[in-house]
């Protein structure tokens, strides 16, 4: 068996950080590898280097056993090398075939572009390999499941043998990613290589021929996957033991603090994205919100959190209404928010740590008095809080720019939890997170609910919601499909609800 | 899907069916009111569809009875707009049509009453005042589809203008000032996408820093050169109109279209090539999707920067076409600030025309058309202040650009740099 592509002690330095070092990598002809790493482990640098985005500082590559040069992603096609961008390069506005012909355009008579050979040889690629799609639809109006078919179809026209998927699963329902799956099987069957980007670990084991584990941009190590195991994996992967179950009791449930009838919600371009949703939110329990990202979750919390106005409906929180009510009167009524987007909304980059620590209360003793800031007491606070949860920084005066994700993500935990909540608002709570924070964030919500507040997680993985949740409601195209017993639901009937599926009675009884 | 959805958008459709009929009722009792109440009884409106001096076969101008058709107009308008309200047309297309089509034809019509109006004049002289203003917009078009914002094109087009008059004149060709001209419009464009792709500068102030560079340089020139040495510097003749044979011999289209200056054949030239170029070969897709997804071009090996750099240049010298129009195509000589505004318009224009070249063509014809109409009924002493009339292709700009036609989408990656 040879080896179709060797990666040999690739180095690469971005100004402060080595993003890459020493790293080997080995992808066996006809076989999947799997590239498992947290973000920020270096996997999508290395891909970028592969494929003539970034230029190494050291190290070389070689493609069927000989040394090669790739300066830009013209050469790594050359080469045979196709990458599946883990955010779609696709043009919204134009067709599958205009987009699969990019860069490449057949013409007639030398000048106009030849539309037709290119949509035929789409559907060609399609009946090999079980990629169906309409070669003359818009792209905007294609699911991201098909879209991503789109993207391996371009990889395909190119005639590439050797494809990189980077993180291909992340935005897929759990049926989307079984055909993928399928997909990748048949790739594998007509004699393509394929790397595998992923920090998901059940995929790994359920896909990979070989494993290798990237940690801080080394290569930690290489296994077998019938020799590993997730905690194997994790471990590998974070360099130390981790939990990837949260232990939690069961729910001590009371007297609901948020109630939602109703609810419409247009977006800031007047869309209706939440239409008619209803659901309570008990003390001491845990709801999660699934569904595919862009169903209506984010308005749903942007209406909670007094961010958009509500169309129609009520929200009452202790009994009491929200409506035209503002952030800050929400927050002041015992509403804790991490929001989604913990860099645009939850944090001010380009503000001290200590400063982060107050947002929300700054105005009120014991930070403020009269029209000037008490530094001492906004300083003894933010270092408490540091200490409390377990913030990893210099000092308290370093911008929360500075810190890691996951650090980032701690600070707003320690200043939404720093006050007395009733009701805790997480919003993707641990995207992008590394397993030791997202273990961290994860039974820092549980304790919150065990003390007895009402918790909404919204999330787009499904292990999380599984591993969170008492209840969970399943959110697509802006309406709850069905609300669930965390315990009697499985994958498969979250999946199909996920995907717009309304479950039968017997699907309910499994 | 569900109810809501289906409650929400029948309201909207209604909304927008009764607002539609409701402005053509108001645009109906308006022509009446306005017109046909100060329309005399019993005279007649000229409409002249005869060109002195042109190769045209002449024909019988077109004569109506002045208070009946200005009233017939604000029926029709009317009966359209209670046809609207009571059925619900779904092209608003052919709204907008009637609406402008009677409005017009009714003010026309009360304006020349008991006078004759060339009518196949002023459509001539739509598509010359249109000429540096399709220009200027499709100088956008390109560039903008690239995802570069070029709002300098005003500042391009004067220094143009007038390098195209002082190299004409010195070097006794009209055609080396077409050259010189086009030349100054590559490389000042070629500075902007300098400044922009390479440095990252804001495209806006980047253009505007042009813009007023550009007044200020060329004024300062004639001031100081041009306005001395008028024979020897700044007189060059203008081009001669070209008259198509066969073609021009057409009553009424002939003169319009078939007898112009070589600038105005070029520029309907470039419309008809820029909209095959960019829809049909591979330069317009690669241009395309730099302008929405410049990454995703990247990743298929389209240099990005290329083909930035290429449209603004091309975009440069169709603006420095637009500002040799100025002077060899109109006047002959250099006058300070004398496009105008006409490079904004353009800009208008190509908003207007939804970044497409037949588009901005199309509401280029709007601008030109509103430009020659105020000069037509200033000759005709119509009791409306001149200033006012002056005014007309301004208004309609910032009418437009309010969004009569909807929201126009730009490209989505339009006025960002690229970072790699």
């Amino acid at each position: 068996m040879t080896n179709v592509l060797e990666l040999r002690g690739i180095t690469k330095r971005f100004p402060g950080v080595i993003a890459n070092e020493n790293v080997d990598i080995t992808l066996r002809e006809g076989k999947i590898l799997a590239l498992l790493g947290e973000n920020g482990a270096g996997k999508t640098t290395l891909m970028n280097i592969l494929y003539g985005l970034y230029k190494p500082d050291e190290g070389h590559i070689s493609v069927r056993g000989k040394q090669v040069e790739i300066h830009g992603p013209n050469d790594a096609i050359a080469q045979g090398i196709g990458m599946v961008h883990q955010h779609f390069m696709l043009v919204p506005v134009m067709t599958v075939t205009e987009n699969v012909m990019l860069g490449i355009e057949p013409t007639k008579n030398g000048l106009f572009l030849d539309k037709e050979k290119v949509a035929k040889r789409i559907r060609e690629i399609s009946d090999q390999y079980g990629l169906e799609v309409d070669p003359h639809a818009y792209i905007k109006d294609l699911p991201v499941g098909i879209q991503q078919r789109v993207e391996i179809i371009k990889v395909l026209y190119r005639q590439a043998d050797i494809l990189i998927l980077d993180e291909p699963t992340a935005v897929l329902t759990p049926q989307e990613v079984e055909g993928l799956f399928k997909i990748i099987d048949t790739l594998i069957k007509s004699g393509k290589s394929i790397i595998f980007i992923t920090h998901k670990l059940k995929e790994v084991l359920a896909v990979a021929d070989d494993i290798t584990v990237l940690r801080l941009g080394k290569v930690v190590g290489s296994i077998d996957p019938k020799e590993a195991t997730t905690e194997i994996l994790a471990s590998m992967m974070v360099g130390r033991d981790v939990s990837l179950v949260v232990e939690k009791q069961p729910a001590k449930t009371g007297e609901p603090v948020l109630v939602v009838e109703n609810l419409l919600v247009r977006d800031e371009r007047q869309h209706v994205t939440v239409r008619g949703v209803s659901f309570e939110v008990r003390k001491g329990e845990v709801l999660g919100v699934a569904g595919v990202q862009g169903n209506g979750q984010t308005e749903l919390v942007y209406a909670l959190t007094g961010l958009l106005p509500l169309e129609d409906g009520t929200i009452r929180l202790l009994g009491e209404p929200i409506r035209h009510t503002t952030p800050r009167e929400i927050l002041e009524r015992g509403v804790a928010h991490i929001p989604e987007d913990r860099q645009r909304h939850g944090l001010i980059l380009s503000f001290p740590i200590h400063d982060n620590m107050m947002l929300c209360t700054y105005y009120k003793n014991p930070f403020a008095k009269g029209i000037s800031l008490q530094e001492k007491s906004i300083f003894s606070n933010a270092e408490e809080l540091v200490k409390q949860y377990d913030v990893r920084t210099p000092n308290i005066y370093v911008n929360a720019g500075t810190l890691s994700g996951g650090n980032q993500q701690k600070v707003i935990v320690a200043r939404e939890f720093s006050r007395p909540i009733e009701l805790l608002i997480a919003s993707q709570p641990t995207r992008g997170l590394d397993v030791g924070s997202i273990e961290y964030i994860h039974k820092q919500i549980i304790k919150k609910r065990d003390e007895g507040a009402g918790v909404l997680v919204v999330s787009s993985e499904l292990d999380e919601i599984l591993a969170l949740s008492d209840r969970i409601a399943v959110m697509y195209k802006g309406q709850i499909m069905d609300i669930l017993d965390a315990d009697k639901a499985s994958k498969e009937q979250l999946g199909l609800l996920m995907a717009g599926v309304q479950l039968s009675d017997k699907q309910k009884m499994k | 899907m569900t109810t809501t959805t289906m409650e929400l958008s029948a309201t909207a459709e209604k909304r927008q069916r009764i607002s539609y009929g409701m402005t053509l009722l108001v645009a109906g009792l308006l022509i009446f009111l306005l017109f046909g109440l100060n329309t005399q009884a019993g005279v007649n409106t000229t409409f002249g569809l005869n060109v002195a001096g042109s190769q045209a076969v002449e024909v019988a101008d077109f004569v109506v009875p002045a208070q009946l058709t200005v009233n017939l107009m604000a029926a029709i308008a009317v009966f359209a707009g209670a046809y609207q309200l009571a059925r619900g047309v779904r092209s608003t297309g052919w709204l907008l049509g009637i609406l402008a089509f009677t409005f017009v034809a009714a003010f026309l019509t009360w304006a020349a009453q008991d006078k004759s109006f060339n009518l196949t004049g002023m459509l001539g002289s739509s598509l010359v005042r249109a000429t540096p203003i399709a220009l200027a917009a499709l100088c956008g078009v390109i560039s903008e589809r690239s995802a570069v914002i070029n709002i300098g094109i005003e500042g391009i087009m004067l220094m143009a203008a007038q390098t195209a008059v002082v190299t004409a004149t010195v070097s006794g060709s009209l055609y080396v000032g077409l050259l010189g001209a086009i030349l100054v419009g590559a490389l000042v464009a070629g500075f902007h996408a300098f400044l922009v792709i390479r440095f990252k500068v804001d495209q806006t102030v980047s253009s505007v820093a042009i813009n007023i560079f550009g007044t200020g340089f060329t004024s300062f020139i004639s001031s100081r050169f041009l306005q001395k040495a008028t024979d020897t510097l700044n007189n060059s003749g203008t081009f001669p109109i070209i008259s198509v044979p066969g073609l021009s011999k057409i009553p009424v289209l002939g003169p319009v279209l078939f007898e112009n200056n070589i600038i105005i054949y070029l520029m309907v030239l470039l419309v008809v090539v820029m909209h095959i170029m960019l829809f049909y070969t591979p330069w317009g897709l690669r241009t395309r999707a730099v302008g929405e997804h410049p990454k995703a071009a990247d990743t298929l090996g389209v240099n990005v920067y290329l083909v930035r750099y290429v449209n603004v240049i091309i975009g440069g010298m169709i603006a420095g076409l637009g500002g040799a129009y100025f002077t060899l195509g109109s006047v002959g000589r250099f006058d300070e600030i004398m496009t105008a505004g006409k490079g904004f318009i353009g800009l208008a224009a190509m908003i207007f025309g939804k970044w497409n070249p037949i588009g901005a063509f199309t509401s280029s014809l709007i601008f030109g058309f509103a430009d020659s109409l105020q000069v037509k009924l200033q000759i005709l002493r119509v009791p409306i202040p001149s200033e006012f009339l002056l005014m007309a292709p301004y208004i309609v700009t910032m009418i437009i650009l309010t969004g009569v036609v909807g929201r126009a989408i730009p490209p989505a990656a339009d006025g960002q740099p690229y970072e790699k």
